[in-house]
């Protein structure tokens, strides 16, 4: 129906919207990290390419080169993220297993279940934490009373009792988890539902015991699935700095993302704050671009 | 070690990590949301059951100034965003779906690529966009609904897409052959048919927008344009009292009502299975 421009011009407003508000606005942030400030360290973009000054970057490389702060607060995060996302794994992988080969008639409310944080307000859910994490709110009673705050204080995990909230990055972290989880089991569900279970089968009637059955099997045929999902979870934490904010409010557990925030939206630092957003961005790209190219694949082998 | 991975059986041990993931995810909400009934001003201590923080005469949900300016504001965002979102959404669907020869590939990238932009990227983007580019609109409520409305609008173009795949153009050839002009095969035959996408989409776009805080603050200007994630981040170290509870309760009823009274719907219009596809789709 119709020539090839009638859908053409149908998508134009569409395209026209992405390309000023996502591309040009892009764009403004390498206008800005390779641009100038005034003299009330206001930013002062250059638009042309020729005319971009590296100043900013260097001091930012040569920052992290020397072993500056911002080079910790990089492999903070790196850290934070690489510890929340192996403990999401290991939590989410057996509950994503369990609801999509093993919950029988229970799958359809266990779904329900998984899905539900997903809308839940992630502030929302931080302010659960935080109100249970008070010095005398019911969460750190019980984890008191089980002796889970004893056994933190001893591996060093915490500096002082029912001190939950004061700078401590294991609730930093385990805060991420709790975030961003929802966000790693549906894509897990997604691939776990995929495998077909007459491989499993296959491998137990050739004499694999049900372990051997699951680690040469199962587990393989799952690996695009986590990857997937580590990536999906990865690439928001990345730009996290509201849960350090609201669960540790310390500098202490500043991650890259509230470095930025600090220098773009609270502060007057944007010039300093756009090189660190272009540096994190180009080292999410490759994250970003792998993930899309798996989803099509995928997309284009359910297809087929 | 056998009972353990018993690919047949159901080890106990998956049964017992599910149920403490599902009541550790859900159980603290469900806590937060008890303490929105608390009859005293605290968060931590529980003082018997009352509705004064949604109703009562003074810094309920209903009477406080700073919250009720903050309700109105977030369900004012809503509103522009499903307005321009499901629009331009639709139509790019429509448009890419259809799309014949180059250019494709990369718009389709194009309107992937924001389902995967670190929210603090894009909020800085569009703060510098905002203050370098077009400083005569500056920020506030217009800047922050466009904020949003460019990233929801690829949820808009995927569960559009979905449904135009499971459609198929059957429906529109036989339009043709049965002589309608395009506008009316567009019109008459894909838009109708396309109804339960275009439902959904909107209650996912209302949801996101209810839900979104990133972009939101980065693009505030003052006190009026606060929404209740932006309330939420502000004050919940602080020491509010339970109307802070209170008005996270109303925001979340108010998502999880719009998204399944959509989820309804949609079944009605398509069987239960695609339904749950457009559910998995929402990620």
């Amino acid at each position: 129906m119709g020539s090839r421009w009638t859908w053409r011009l149908l998508a134009l407003p569409g395209v026209a919207w992405l390309s000023v508000f996502f591309l040009v606005s892009f764009y403004a942030v390498l206008a800005v990290a390779l641009g100038n400030q005034d003299t009330l360290s206001q930013p002062v973009p250059f638009w042309n390419p020729l005319d971009w000054n590296v100043g900013y970057l260097l001091d930012v490389l040569r920052d992290i080169v020397h072993n500056g702060p911002f080079l910790t607060v990089f492999l903070r995060t790196l850290a934070f993220v690489a510890i929340a996302l192996a403990l999401s794994l290991a939590i989410g992988y057996p509950v994503a297993y369990f609801a999509s080969r093993r919950a029988g008639r229970r799958r359809g409310w266990i779904l329900l279940a998984l899905i539900v944080p997903f809308w839940i307000n992630y502030l929302m859910r931080m302010l659960a934490w935080i109100n249970l994490l008070a010095p005398n709110g019911w969460g750190t009673r019980v984890l008191h009373d089980v002796g889970i705050e004893r056994l933190f204080i001893a591996l060093g995990l915490l500096s002082s009792r029912g001190g939950w909230l004061d700078g401590q990055q294991s609730t930093v972290i385990l805060a991420l988890v709790y975030g961003y989880i929802p966000f790693l089991i549906l894509p897990l569900y997604a691939a776990l539902d995929r495998i077909d279970e007459r491989q499993i089968e296959a491998a137990r009637d050739l004499g694999a015991s049900p372990f051997s059955a699951f680690r040469r099997v199962t587990l393989p045929l799952s690996v695009p699935g986590i990857l997937a999902g580590s990536v999906l979870v990865a690439l928001p934490m990345f730009g996290d700095y509201y849960t350090p904010d609201l669960v540790s409010a310390s500098t202490k557990t500043n991650m890259i993302g509230n470095q930025i925030d600090q220098f773009t939206r609270q502060g007057s630092e944007k010039v300093s704050g756009a090189v660190l957003t272009m540096l994190l961005s180009l080292v999410l790209l490759v994250l970003m671009f792998y993930y899309l190219r798996t989803t099509r694949r995928a997309a284009l082998e359910t297809a087929t | 070690m056998s009972r353990l991975l018993n690919p047949w059986g159901r080890p106990r041990w998956l049964v017992a990590v599910t149920a403490l993931y599902i009541a550790w995810s859900i159980l603290p909400v469900a806590i937060a949301i008890l303490f929105a009934f608390n009859n005293g001003r605290s968060r931590t201590t529980w003082q018997g059951f009352s509705i004064r923080w949604f109703t009562g005469a003074t810094g309920s949900v209903l009477h406080d100034p700073a919250l009720q300016s903050s309700l109105k504001h977030t369900l004012l965002l809503a509103v522009m965003c499903v307005g321009l979102s499901v629009p331009l959404g639709v139509t790019l669907a429509l448009g890419l779906q259809r799309w014949r020869g180059r250019g494709g590939g990369t718009v389709n990238t194009l309107m992937l690529l924001p389902l995967v932009t670190p929210e603090i990227v894009m909020g800085v983007a569009l703060l510098l966009l905002f203050l370098r580019v077009f400083p005569s609109l500056g920020l506030g409520t217009t800047a922050q609904a466009i904020g949003q409305v460019t990233f929801t609008l690829s949820y808009v173009v995927v569960i559009t897409r979905g449904r135009l795949v499971s459609i198929g153009r059957e429906y529109e050839e036989a339009a043709a052959d049965l002589g309608a002009p395009p506008r009316d095969q567009l019109l008459r035959v894909v838009l109708p048919l396309l109804a339960p996408a275009i439902i959904a989409s909107a209650a996912v776009a209302f949801a996101l927008s209810i839900d979104d805080f990133v972009v939101t603050q980065y693009l505030s200007s003052d006190a009026s344009t606060t929404t209740v994630s932006m309330l939420l981040y502000a004050q919940a170290r602080g020491a509010p009292t339970p109307a802070l509870n209170a008005i996270a309760t109303v925001a979340l009823v108010i998502t999880l009502a719009t998204l399944g009274l959509a989820f309804l719907v949609y079944r009605r219009f398509v069987g239960g299975a695609e339904a749950a596809v457009a559910t998995a789709l929402e990620m």
